[in-house]
């Protein structure tokens, strides 16, 4: 009876949609609770987040973020680790852009500019999780903790940093001066006129996003090390066996885990905001979380579930503007519902639906 | 003899998508019998079982306990029909009491202590009605595997069960222990009780049962009396052909060593001495077993040797290369490297990764070989073709290499291991539990595989706690009894010869493998 059993479009397509029904019944319910009309409230949600090119853009913006923290969840997933430091990992990324930029804005262009940045926030978030890598591959202590730990670490770090050395002379804000040129990704409205992106911020990062989602396909399926992680995630034991180092393995992957969180900070400081400023991340690590677990750790599953998340974000936004009775805070309730069902409850409809797909029918009951 | 049977089946089919697990069951359990239900691995045995114990439902068919018809809806409603199943591996809380253990799941209120007062009454009446000793107060992880089976047989008469299902009970047990199992089966059977004995061990079905069932292909072939039958009747019922007890093979001719190990001795992480300067050779062209009941340093001694597990102290000399165990630390890719193979003794737990295909586990341990990659990637075509082969040459059924591992047989499992690590030419093959869990046609398939790879000229270490394997296919026997090998044989050591050795010859609290 296990997931294997069922087929592909019920694993990947069935349970995630019922899961997601499940969730906006619940959100309907705690519309109506309030005096809203839900189906009004679909409807503002889906058109404020894909029916016009700004909204889209907008949500784009958002999965775009997503991407990278799902991915990076994701690929720990694959070797039995839960990185919960995205959050952490992604704000302190932000250095590694912003070292790029500050430094190469006046005199490159972006292009130039653009790889220094990717590793630099590669780097960046990458040596973030090492210390709580190294404490579980050697000591044992569990990355949960200690990823956690360091998001409240990197949180401190940060307003030390931007605060007492990063911060632009003169000003009272506790943010780097604002970048040039050179350290300014295009907006796709910029590239692309024609698709009405208007003032989103969307941005290149969403190829560079969706090319991590390639190399992760690639690094997890098709090489010896994605092997290797995947042999250790499903069977520690194994691993050994095959000559596996558990050190090594731990410690690779929650560098990439870390480096592919830092890259989130690519779109959002190079992409959008062009300077480096205190709480960019603002909840993008954690509810990457819910896009790996909802993407089934597989980028296409990120990607969709980035791009609805995505709308959740951007749609919410509408919903609180057009329906003032429901406040940013109800947007959060339902972005948690979503959560809730598609990644806590993940396996609530599945022992049904197995049942349902098992062709075998009960023992009928005759008296005798 | 017209008493209305215990249990009975009637023309039970159970199906997994295409897999007919179950053609039309008929069973008659007789009231106050010991049953035996022997078949292959994939039989259909456990099928039947978790029908009876309502693990699974039955597509259609009827189930009478004494004599009316029931359903079973879940393992709750079978405890209350007095159905009893204790599980191959045991459902026990290991760091609680023997008494906790027991009423676990049948506390009869809110607050432990009275009920577990009364319990502990009732578990003393118990014990002295069907003499079950076992210490109330020992934790679970204190006791050895054989009193640990005392607590769950226990644990189904504590909910007053009539019928007692024993799944494949022995696989765990020292032969001693064994034989101490079939006596609280008799007692039972005296009492009233009625046992269903499932096992694919044909020498247990002769020396306990009253009747027996067999089961092929998910068909039940035949039920004869055990008295009326014979082992060699019963194997050919259960393969649908006559098959070799014995293994044939011709003496060994043995050469230089390819292996020698001196002086070498393994702490766990506890602190415990496991392996204690154990010294032994392994010729090319030989093959060397080590008898032993388990947990006297066998599989620690395979772990060093493969690299999975570090040696305090210890020398290996391989190929002509010394290396100090004990200083430098090697990994199993090291040893692989050095043309040793190893066929591990567990392969759930590692040897297979059991949610990877067919394909991706003919390599593990091997993955880093150039011949599988394209650049930097692996060269997918390449193991896929390499996997074929070893399907084709192997007979791994059924032959998709897409096939996710755990939806393979046990035989068919292990001879995916087994072509893994015999097709790198190895020139040592350290081999654990060979046959564990395998059906008696891929025993004789992999038997031979062995004596082949013996007759190409390698050396083969073989660890098993089958007396019979090792005495089969061994040319030399070596004993090992907490942590030393005792004693050495030959190729024809005698039975009770050997088992004097495995209980330590004057420590006869090994052959009784407990601590009582």
């Amino acid at each position: 009876m296990t997931a294997g059993q069922l087929p592909r479009w019920v694993d990947f397509g069935l349970i995630p949609f019922l899961n997601l029904a499940a969730a906006f019944l619940v959100s309907g319910l705690v519309v109506i609770l309030i005096g809203e009309n839900p189906l009004k409230a679909v409807q503002i949600l889906v058109w404020g987040s894909l029916g016009y090119g700004e909204g889209i853009g907008f949500t784009l913006f958002y999965a775009t973020n997503f991407i990278f923290t799902g991915l990076a969840v994701a690929v720990a997933f694959h070797a039995g680790l839960f990185n919960i430091g995205g959050e952490g990992q992604a704000y302190i990324g932000g250095l590694g852009v912003a070292f790029a930029c500050l430094a190469l804005d006046q005199y490159v262009p972006w292009y130039i500019t653009l790889p220094f940045a990717i590793i630099g926030s590669a780097a960046t978030g990458a040596a973030w999780a090492l210390i709580p890598a190294w404490l579980q591959a050697k000591r044992g202590s569990h990355v949960v903790i200690t990823t956690i730990m360091f998001n409240f670490i990197a949180s401190s770090l940060m307003v030390y940093l931007l605060n007492n050395l990063l911060k632009k002379p003169g000003s009272m804000q506790p943010e780097t001066r604002t970048f040039e040129d050179g350290g300014r990704l295009p907006f796709l409205n910029d590239l692309f006129p024609s698709f009405g992106f208007g003032y989103a911020p969307v941005n290149l990062s969403l190829f560079v996003a969706l090319a991590a989602c390639l190399l992760v396909w690639l690094l997890i399926w098709r090489t010896k090390l994605g092997y290797e992680i995947r042999s250790f995630g499903a069977n520690a034991t194994a691993a050994i066996y095959a000559g596996i180092s558990p050190v090594r393995t731990i410690v690779i992957t929650m560098l990439i885990s870390g480096g592919l969180a830092g890259m989130m900070a690519i779109n959002e400081i190079m992409g959008s905001q062009h300077r480096l400023l205190i709480d960019f991340v603002t909840g993008y690590g954690f509810v990457g979380i819910a896009v790996a677990l909802m993407g089934r750790a597989h980028p296409v599953g990120i990607i969709l579930a980035a791009i609805l998340f995505g709308m959740l974000y951007q749609g919410g936004a509408e919903l609180s503007f057009e329906m003032p009775n429901i406040t940013r805070d109800m947007i959060i309730v339902i972005q948690g519902l979503v959560i809730l069902f598609a990644g806590a409850l993940e396996h609530m409809f599945r022992p049904t639906i197995v049942r349902l797909f098992t062709p075998s029918r009960p023992l009928v009951a005759k008296e005798a | 003899m017209n008493e209305t049977p215990a249990i009975e089946l009637r023309r039970i089919n159970k199906s997994f998508g295409p897999v007919h697990a179950n053609k039309d069951i008929d069973l008659v359990v007789k009231k106050g019998s010991i049953h035996g239900i022997i078949g292959e691995n994939g039989a259909g045995k456990s099928t039947l079982m978790s029908i009876l114990y309502g693990f699974y439902h039955a597509d259609n068919g009827d189930i009478l306990v004494n004599g009316e018809k029931v359903t079973i809806p879940d393992s709750k409603a079978a405890i209350g029909m007095g159905i009893g199943m204790v599980h191959q591996h045991f459902m026990l809380v290991d760091n609680f009491s023997v008494l906790e253990n027991v009423v676990l799941g049948a506390e009869d209120s809110a607050m432990l202590a009275g009920g577990l007062a009364r319990a502990r009454t009732e578990l003393k009446r118990l014990e002295d009605e069907y003499e079950l000793r076992v210490d109330p107060d020992a934790l679970i992880e204190d006791l050895p595997v054989g009193l640990q089976q005392r607590v769950e047989i226990l644990k189904a008469l504590y909910r007053s069960a009539e019928v007692l299902i024993l799944d494949e009970p022995t696989g765990v047990l020292t032969p001693a222990e064994a034989d101490h199992l079939f006596k609280i089966l008799e007692v039972l059977k005296n009492q009233g009780k009625t046992v269903l004995l499932i096992t694919h061990k044909l020498r247990e079905i002769m020396a306990a049962t009253d009747m027996v069932s067999v089961m092929r292909r998910g068909e039940m072939v035949a039920t004869r009396e055990t008295k009326n039958t014979s082992m060699e009747e019963l194997a050919e019922l259960m393969v649908g052909r006559s098959v070799l007890l014995r293994v044939d093979k011709k003496p060994a001719e043995p050469e230089a060593p390819v292996m020698e190990v001196a002086n070498l001795t393994v702490t766990d992480s506890r602190g415990v001495q496991v392996v204690k300067d154990v010294s032994f050779s392994v010729r090319a062209g030989e093959i060397v077993g080590i008898a032993g009941v388990s947990g006297n340093g066998q599989s620690e001694l395979l772990e060093t040797l493969s690299g999975i597990r570090h040696a305090t102290t210890g020398t290996l000399k391989i190929n002509g290369e010394t290396i100090d165990l004990g200083a430098s630390h090697l990994d199993a890719a090291d040893m692989r490297a050095k043309n040793m193979g190893h066929v591990p003794e567990d392969r759930h737990r590692m040897g297979l990764i059991n949610s990877f295909t067919e394909y991706e586990n003919s390599i593990l341990g091997y993955h880093r070989d150039p011949a599988y990659s394209k650049g930097l990637l692996m060269d997918l075509g390449a193991i896929k073709k390499a996997a074929v082969s070893e399907i084709e040459k192997y007979d791994i059924r059924p032959p998709n290499p897409l096939l996710k591992t755990a939806n393979f047989s046990g035989g068919n499992q292990q001879k995916i291991v087994l072509a893994r690590e015999i097709e790198r030419d190895p020139e040592v093959l350290l081999i654990g539990q060979p046959t564990r869990g395998v059906d008696i046609g891929a025993i004789e398939f992999i038997h031979r595989r062995i004596v082949e790879l013996r007759d190409a000229g390698k050396g083969i270490l073989l660890v098993s706690v089958e007396l019979d394997e090792i005495r089969a296919l061994s040319d030399r026997v070596l004993v090992m009894f907490d942590g030393r090998i005792v004693g050495e044989r030959g190729a024809n050591a005698e039975e009770g010869d050997l088992g004097l050795l495995m209980a330590g010859v004057d420590n006869n609290n090994a052959a009784e493998g407990g601590v009582q």
